[in-house]
């Protein structure tokens, strides 16, 4: 909403000079979301302040953005602010001073104050951001409703920035780290943003100490682009030992690979040539059978469509030969519903999916398909609830969408009392690294069909 | 000359080319019935004589043949058939659609269709090419009716081709126009003495003696067959139910009992299982020519027959949808035995599939063949063999009353080889081909609603992931539209615009009810536990819910619990269950405060943009205000220097007086803003914070009330719900007789009253529940919004004047279609549920609720 920037010294009233913006005449900027003003609240030899406020139009950036018409954004501090920036104090950015060169070139006593800046998470960032730039950091911060304390802080500070510093730096790193703290970008992120944060961090950014978090943030943590950043910033730190290395090798497989490998290692072992994967996902488990040349017919199942659509891309099925078409199916289901498309697999996969599903469905998606799609083996993972203490889930669950999450007695005493009543047998594997008393984080269950296809449920 | 075929068949014209087919069929066919290969060859050639495209022009025609008899039309196939390849082709396709086949010969003379020949232009092929076509028909006359087709009609002559009339017949089994009532009769079995009790009961004259039996007025008896073996008078039983076929008071299907009495009658066949022994022993004692009769009576008998305009369907062993109406031995098949695997399980008894599980046909299916300990209902079939023979009961079912009369066996008379098992259902289990892709659904409201696949697919995601058990699910509210937008210069809504949507649509009264700003809540309760389980089959220990508008449980934990609890104590003193005869209740309600169920919203969103707008537009207020005063002070002391402006970068100066105030208009928008949201927002710590306010009575056991009006809404409820719980809160509102200037006037002071202080506002309903305009289904309700209130959905500074004629610009027509498919489907489900249908149809109309909502819309209507 409103950012000030303030001179102190000798000769204050050159900061006009320096922005090319005359203290005498108030300005109206043009934007494509609204308006800023420029105008001096503060006129002095000794201190000398300049404003940019933002008059954003609401309804046509939810018109233009989709943003819901109750909205934070005209008020806030964001990337529209640092857009504004680059539009009202372009020239100032680039170092440019003209008569004032000198003074340009300069480090002045400035200091900046950012109204009502979006900061999610530990408002400590700030400090750890901007400190390590030779700035004092101070904020203030709000309740989110004076009347409703029990909601708690607002996520939005007012924050001051102090320092010597020239101005053209001052508002580069303004420019880049508003929106490291905020959560939104009222624009698409692409790879001209990452020329942007090269261009704007040059000099900075490369050895700062919290690179990786500025550089996730001001991507929106979109990996393919923070990777491209970080390449380019390698290559312009200042000591190259310094790099953070994108993938770590040393780093121990993650538990979802750890799973997927077990699982994938189970579907082979049943010797299936036929799969189906339940709750697929984006296709994590798809991607690893359909390199395998013993599965001749892999179909992937999921309820959300959006899953099945990144899937899809994922294995580049559009575009793929019509042999690896036929191999390979992607159809919304759920298993809540009888479905036919999902007989006549040899194996079903259902890799941490029943713990979404609330626990009086459970016997709606055991008959979906240990009765109707029966097919001859059936892996089921699932978490177990015993190993959230070593993660420190005190309370709760490991994930706000789990209905529940099992012990391994309660996971076994489910698993033998399904494949008793439709004729199965079960075999239990624990999955990750084994804690002595509490076990595997994720355990696995695998139901071999007893081959007694009559159905015996009552 | 007349022949008769049946108005379901496949038709085949034979006859040698030039013989005239095509012309003959376009003379007593439709256009679209007739399937010619010349036109497919055309179709998927270009020339209808290219002989080499014949494979695929016979595959699309065989495609469209099977198309149209899956819609159950008569399809005629205009081709030469003299190749038996070509017939068996058709032969084929009529056993596969379980059809008859037809055959009409036009066998005229060889010379003739050589002359024919000789004119035509179209055809290039030499005249012996139909010489040889006329030996190979000569063969095939002989042999038509022995390949397979059930009627064959040669027509000899020019003259008999030019004078034949066809007249299309009904099959045996359509007794379409016989509407009933009717008394269907479970299997008999030989138990005469239970048969007269029922027909008794029934209110049949019975003459037990002389084996006579008279339905009371209007009605007529169906036997649902097996009437002998195993029990103890079979001969008794075939003298009544025999004279009351010939008399024409009953009908009878054919059993797999009485087609086997049939074929030992007539070749004395030896295996004497299954209580056949005892019929054919009482049978010996009679006269050969009552065996006679009595075989020739079987042998007769229908394998199942389609009553009441398409709405009944009885055979013995039950009948799956495509093969209503239809004529094959594969059809009689399952009339007789269901639907056989050919398997047989440890008791030696055929294994037989639970067709009803999948059965989605409109018709009401009612068999017997299966016994089971009480009827039962799946899917719009019922089984009424309840084992009278084995010790059960006989079971008499009224149509379309569905009333049961059962007489207890006087004893067990066979024993079972195999125990009295509930049939295996799929029971609750819901199909995913019963909700999924492009669908369309018909209501009573609303003909036909289609559901586009994108919006199914959303609906899947919600309603598995989302939404509770779907059996709890029997209503979903519609979406609401807002009443016109405002001519007034400071409103987007106020109510002359919802009163005179009424008024224009020819509806004199409404009813206004204020809004709470609480949450919409579905709630249903049952009286205990055991309700539950019986009427919405739910068997966790719960006796009943609150859920939102979109399927979801509102509260997680016992919250819901307490809440029903007090709910019953209060319809327990007010004597609700009593007055209304019901175990079971239904409410449409708000549920408050509304921040209960909307924290998130408030804490993302409300509070958030409150908090920085308020702080952020002071701090502009605040700016500005000082550089104006910069600007006023130092301007004039000359302490800045007004040349440092260059002029090419000066865009444009800025009145900053103007801004402040502008700024300053802003920050109060905000105040208002926070006020709005504000009131509604109360801390909840204990049960007794919340508010619940009724508002319609849904249904109740065997009654939806959308036939009772809004008032009759209002005052039931202040009179069963409201007023001894406070957490019962009642709804205030107001009648408006829209012909009275006075009346809409109190309403718009009501409204203003209600809504001055940043009140939600108020919905208007037409006074009847279900709206009778002129002509067009009307709104079941609009909404009228106050006029702070929607500060929190259109934006804190929605009134501004650079803001309010842009937001005026507004268009409520989906919202208004979505409105009224929502609310015909969500009244179907009622009326599904209370009429005791079975699951998926109940939830087809919640999923379809469900997907409608998916469509996109300006949510801030």
């Amino acid at each position: 909403m409103l950012l000030t920037i303030t001179y102190l010294g000798q000769n204050t009233t050159e900061l006009g000079y320096l922005l090319f913006k005359n203290p005498a005449r108030p300005q109206v900027v043009e934007l494509s979301f609204g308006k800023a003003y420029v105008f001096y609240p503060e006129v002095s030899r000794e201190r000398t302040t300049v404003a940019l406020l933002l008059d954003v139009d609401p309804i046509g950036l939810s018109k233009r953005s989709g943003y819901d018409y109750v909205n934070d954004r005209p008020y806030v501090s964001s990337s529209l602010m640092s857009t504004a920036l680059t539009k009202a104090f372009g020239t100032a950015m680039t170092g440019r001073g003209d008569f004032h060169q000198e003074l340009a070139d300069s480090r002045l006593n400035l200091s900046a104050t950012v109204t009502m800046l979006p900061c999610r998470g530990n408002h400590q960032n700030l400090s750890a951001v901007f400190e390590p730039l030779g700035y004092e950091v101070e904020w203030e911060s709000f309740t989110l409703d004076d009347q409703f304390h029990q909601w708690g802080q607002a996520s939005y500070v007012n924050l001051t920035i102090t320092g010597e510093v020239r101005l053209r730096d001052l508002l580069k790193h303004l420019y880049v780290l508003m929106p490291v703290f905020d959560a939104h970008k009222h624009y698409w992120v692409d790879s001209e943003e990452v020329d942007k944060l090269l261009r704007m961090g040059e000099g900075w950014l490369a050895d700062h100490p919290m690179k990786q978090y500025i550089t996730d943030r001001y991507l929106k943590r979109q990996r393919r682009l923070v990777n491209q950043a970080f390449e380019q910033l390698a290559a312009m730190s200042a000591n190259d030992g310094d790099l953070i290395p994108t993938e770590a090798p040393e780093k121990p497989p993650r538990l979802n690979e750890v799973r997927l490998q077990a699982v994938l290692n189970q579907v082979k072992a049943s010797g299936a040539s036929t799969v189906i994967d339940l709750g697929c996902g984006e296709g994590n488990l798809l991607k690893l059978l359909v390199k395998d040349s013993q599965f001749t017919k892999i179909t992937g199942v999921d309820v959300a469509h959006h899953a099945l659509e990144k899937s899809s891309e994922r294995l580049m099925l559009t575009d793929a030969s019509e042999s690896m078409q036929s191999r390979i199916t992607l159809i919304q289901g759920s298993l809540t519903y009888r479905d036919a498309r999902f007989s006549g697999y040899d194996t079903a996969c259902v890799v941490e999916v029943i713990e979404h599903l609330d626990l009086g469905r459970l016997a709606a998606f055991e008959r979906v398909l240990f009765e109707y799609a029966r097919p001859r083996t059936i892996v089921v993972t699932t978490p177990n609830s015993e190993y959230n203490e070593i993660y420190g889930v005190e309370s709760g669950h490991r994930h706000e969408d789990h209905r529940f999450e099992w012990t391994r007695a309660e996971f076994q005493e489910w698993a033998h009392t399904t494949a008793q009543r439709y004729g199965y047998t079960v075999a239990f594997l624990g999955v990750g690294d084994e804690d002595e008393t509490c076990g595997t984080p994720t355990q696995m269950g695998v139901f071999t069909s007893d081959g007694n296809l009559e159905v015996t449920c009552a | 000359m007349r022949i008769e075929i049946p108005e379901l068949a496949v038709v085949a014209v034979v006859g040698v080319s030039s013989s005239g087919k095509s012309t003959f069929a376009q003379r007593h066919f439709k256009p679209t019935e007739i399937l010619s290969s010349d036109f497919f060859r055309a179709m998927v050639s270009d020339d209808e004589n290219n002989e080499k495209v014949t494979r695929q022009a016979f595959d699309t025609l065989y495609y469209v043949a099977n198309k149209r008899l899956d819609l159950g039309l008569l399809t005629v196939i205009d081709a030469t058939n003299i190749h038996k390849d070509a017939r068996a082709a058709v032969l084929n396709l009529a056993k596969e659609q379980n059809v008859h086949a037809v055959a009409i010969v036009l066998n005229l003379p060889e010379a003739t269709c050589v002359e024919r020949h000789a004119q035509r232009s179209d055809r290039s092929f030499p005249a012996k090419v139909i010489h040889r076509q006329m030996e190979q028909l000569r063969h095939t006359l002989k042999t038509l009716k022995k390949e397979g087709f059930r009627y064959v009609h040669v027509l000899n002559s020019e003259d008999e081709i030019a004078h034949v009339e066809i007249h299309r017949t009904r099959l045996w089994n359509d007794k379409k126009d016989e509407t009933g009532p009717f008394d269907i009769i479970g299997d008999v079995h030989g138990c005469y003495d239970e048969l007269c009790s029922l027909l008794d009961t029934m209110g049949y004259a019975v003459d037990k003696e002389n084996h006579q039996a008279t339905p009371p007025s209007g009605r007529r008896a169906i036997f649902v067959g097996d009437l002998c073996d195993r029990g103890p008078k079979n001969t008794d039983v075939l003298r009544l139910v025999m004279s009351m076929v010939n008399s024409g008071a009953a009908y009878c299907v054919a059993g797999n009992h009485d087609a086997k009495l049939v074929r030992i009658l007539r070749r004395g066949l030896t295996n004497m299982t299954h209580g056949i022994d005892i019929t054919m022993a009482q049978l010996d004692a009679e006269t050969s020519q009552f065996r006679t009769e009595v075989e020739s009576f079987l042998d007769g008998l229908i394998s199942h027959y389609v009553f009441d305009g398409g709405r009944l369907v009885v055979a013995h062993a039950g009948l799956i949808e495509k093969y209503h109406g239809r004529s094959s031995g594969r059809v009689r098949s399952f009339c007789l035995y269901g639907d056989t695997t050919g398997e047989t399980d440890e008791y030696g008894l055929p294994v037989r599939l639970p067709w009803a599980n999948d059965y989605r046909g409109s018709a009401l299916v009612v068999y017997g063949h299966v016994p089971t300990p009480e009827i039962e209902m799946i899917n719009n079939t019922v089984c009424i063999d309840t084992g009278c023979v084995f010790g059960g009961k006989l079971t008499g079912f009224r149509y379309p009353e569905k009333e049961v009369v059962q007489i207890e066996a006087a004893r067990e008379y066979y024993t079972l080889i195999k125990p009295l098992h509930p049939p295996t259902t799929s029971g609750d289990l819901l199909n995913v081909d019963d909700v999924l892709g492009q669908r369309f659904l018909s209501t009573t409201l609303r003909k036909s609603i289609k559901i586009n696949a994108e919006n199914s697919a959303a609906a899947l995601e919600v309603m598995s992931r989302f939404a509770a058990d779907p059996r709890w699910l029997i209503y979903l509210p519609p979406t609401m539209s807002p009443c016109e937008t405002s001519t007034l210069d400071d409103y987007l809504e106020d109510p002359s615009q919802a009163f005179e949507y009424y008024r224009k649509r020819g509806v004199t009264q409404v009813v206004c009810e204020r809004k709470h700003m609480g949450s919409r809540a579905v709630i249903i309760l049952c009286r205990d536990e055991s309700v539950a389980q019986r009427r919405f089959r739910i068997a966790d220990g719960t006796r009943g819910i609150i859920y939102t508008r979109t399927g979801r449980r509102f509260f997680e934990d016992d919250t819901e619990t307490t809440l029903l609890t007090s709910l019953d104590d209060v319809l327990t003193r007010t004597g609700f269950w009593d007055e209304y005869s019901t175990d079971w209740v239904c409410l449409d309600a708000e549920l408050m405060p509304w921040s209960a169920k909307a924290q998130g919203l408030l804490r993302e969103q409300f509070a958030p943009v409150s908090r920085a707008g308020s702080v952020g537009l002071a701090a502009g207020v605040a700016a500005i205000t000082s550089a104006c005063a910069v600007l006023t002070d130092k301007l004039e002391s000359a302490c800045l220097d007004d040349t440092l402006a260059r002029p090419n970068q000066e865009k444009k100066t800025l009145d900053l007086a103007a801004l402040a105030e502008r700024y300053q208009a802003r920050a109060e928008a905000l105040d208002h803003y926070a006020e709005a949201y504000r009131r509604y927002c109360w801390e909840v710590t204990s049960i007794e914070d919340y508010r619940i306010a009724p508002f319609h009575i849904l249904a109740t056991e065997g009654h939806v009330y959308s036939d009772r009006n809004h008032l009759w809404h209002m005052e039931t409820i202040a009179k069963h719900m409201t007023g001894i719980d406070p957490i019962f809160m009642a709804t205030d509102h107001l009648l408006v007789d829209l012909s009275d200037e006075k009346s809409t006037m109190t309403a718009i002071q009501w409204w203003q009253d209600l809504t001055a202080s940043g009140g939600e506002g108020m919905v208007v309903k037409p006074l009847d529940f279900i709206g009778h305009g002129d002509s067009a289904p009307i709104q079941p309700a609009v909404k009228c919004r106050g006029r702070e209130y929607l500060r929190i959905i259109y934006g804190p500074e929605y009134l501004l004047k650079e803001n309010l004629p842009r937001l005026k610009k507004r268009s409520l027509s989906t919202k208004r279609r979505l409105a009224l498919q929502e609310f015909a489907l969500g009244m179907e489900s009622l009326d599904r549920f209370v009429n005791g249908d079975p699951l998926h149809r109940v939830h087809e109309c919640i999923f379809g609720v469900l997907a409608l909502e998916s469509e996109p819309v300006d949510p801030r209507l």
